[in-house]
């Protein structure tokens, strides 16, 4: 390459690296608002604030779901193995949603600690496999939960 | 330190060299793009196995998936472009970034509604302000602000300077939207198809994903050459091998 090249190569990588470096420090002080969700332990903890619309994400606790008979009035516990935080929402659940499966509920928290919620959105994981060997799987180790 | 460029490297800064190889390679990826695209989206849509969570609305995934990796894979492409065009002064390096914008952005766009249409079923939105989506969105934004620099000059090479810096200032980008769903909390789940891990699915949802994602850039390429081969004859139509071209031919 040619000193002229070396020079105007130089410009070029100092372009990218020094974005890359202002990006990295931005996101590293907005670190918190990226995260979509706050974890349960985070909840239970107090980090998150109060009154104000937050989300919380985990998974809905096996056995916890409690369905009102009379309205679309649901109760559930989200944990993420260490800490639950109680969550009500009154309306329709997303099709995924089930118990043992990560959803991401948005609301408040009330005074009694419950999260009210407003919206529930399932979350889903990045493994897909056919109906009948999830099927075989089950089968082969009933004990064995879901994990996070 | 001294590096050596190889031969064709040069070769590629000649418009006429750069357009008589594309024209030639054309119509093979053409052919290999049509060919896999058809296979795999066959495949994809009614021979491979429903998911045992999502059932069939998981199969968006044969369009979703090579759309996000052909948007971002262009955006690199258009970056490695603009350094050489901004470092080597080669004009057709600039000739193949300006023209693989427009195609990335329709990739992006590609991506981004058929995630949303997937986001629905699955999750319950349409659109969620999480790190991957809205890292996406920027990409969009990105690619139409490159477009629009290198048609806001009336001198070409200024065009082509100013863009070339906003793609190398965007290209921060790509490295966020691939690890967004790894370094923050997010709706999106990670992915499950790289070029380093097993796939988190069986064979017979992958292969014709896979399938899928190289007939996309068969797809890419075919269009690109065609795209740039255009954008060459017009830059150089007061040359001397473009007017030869033009009487040659009857």
């Amino acid at each position: 390459m040619t000193p002229k090249r070396k020079q105007r190569m130089t410009i070029a990588l100092l372009i990218v690296f020094g974005t890359a470096l202002i990006v990295g420090l931005v996101m590293y002080a907005l670190k918190q608002n990226i995260n979509l969700f706050y974890s349960t332990t985070q909840i239970v903890k107090g980090e998150a604030p109060k009154d104000a619309r937050i989300r919380v994400g985990g998974m809905v606790l096996k056995g916890s779901l409690q369905r009102d008979p009379n309205s679309l009035h649901v109760s559930f516990l989200v944990t993420d193995t260490a800490e639950n935080v109680k969550v009500e929402y009154t309306g329709i659940l997303p099709d995924l949603f089930r118990e043992g499966q990560g959803i991401i509920a948005q609301g408040k928290l009330d005074t009694q600690g419950v999260f009210q919620a407003d919206e529930v959105l399932a979350k889903h994981d990045e493994n897909y496999m056919p109906p009948e060997i999830a099927e075989s799987m089950k089968n082969a180790k009933p004990t064995t939960e879901a994990k996070p | 330190m001294n590096i050596k460029m190889p031969k064709w490297f040069y070769q590629l800064a000649s418009p006429k060299w750069s357009y008589d190889i594309m024209g030639m390679l054309m119509p093979w990826f053409g052919l290999a793009a049509l060919l896999l695209l058809v296979t795999g989206i066959v495949w994809g849509l009614m021979f491979a196995p429903p998911d045992y969570q999502q059932g069939n609305s998981y199969r968006i995934i044969y369009i979703h998936v090579p759309s996000a990796i052909l948007a971002q894979s262009c955006f690199m492409l258009m970056a490695v472009a603009g350094i050489i065009g901004m470092v080597w002064k080669m004009k057709v390096a600039h000739i193949v970034a300006k023209s693989a914008a427009p195609i990335g952005a329709s990739m992006t766009i590609i991506a981004l509604s058929t995630g949303a249409i997937w986001g629905k079923p699955t999750w319950g939105a349409w659109w969620v302000w999480d790190a991957r989506l809205t890292s996406m969105l920027i990409l969009l934004f990105l690619y139409l602000g490159i477009i629009a620099l290198y048609s806001a000059f009336s001198n070409k090479a200024s065009g082509d300077q100013a863009a070339s810096i906003l793609t190398l200032v965007g290209v921060v980008n790509i490295p966020i939207i691939k690890y967004s769903v790894e370094w923050w909390n997010t709706l999106h789940q990670p992915a499950s198809f790289t070029l380093t891990k097993k796939p988190a699915m069986p064979p017979e949802m992958w292969v014709p994903l896979l399938i899928m994602v190289l007939g996309y850039y068969c797809f890419f390429a075919y269009v690109l050459m065609a795209r740039t081969r255009i954008e060459l004859l017009e830059r150089e139509h007061k040359s001397g091998w473009v007017t030869a071209l033009l009487t040659d031919t009857p």
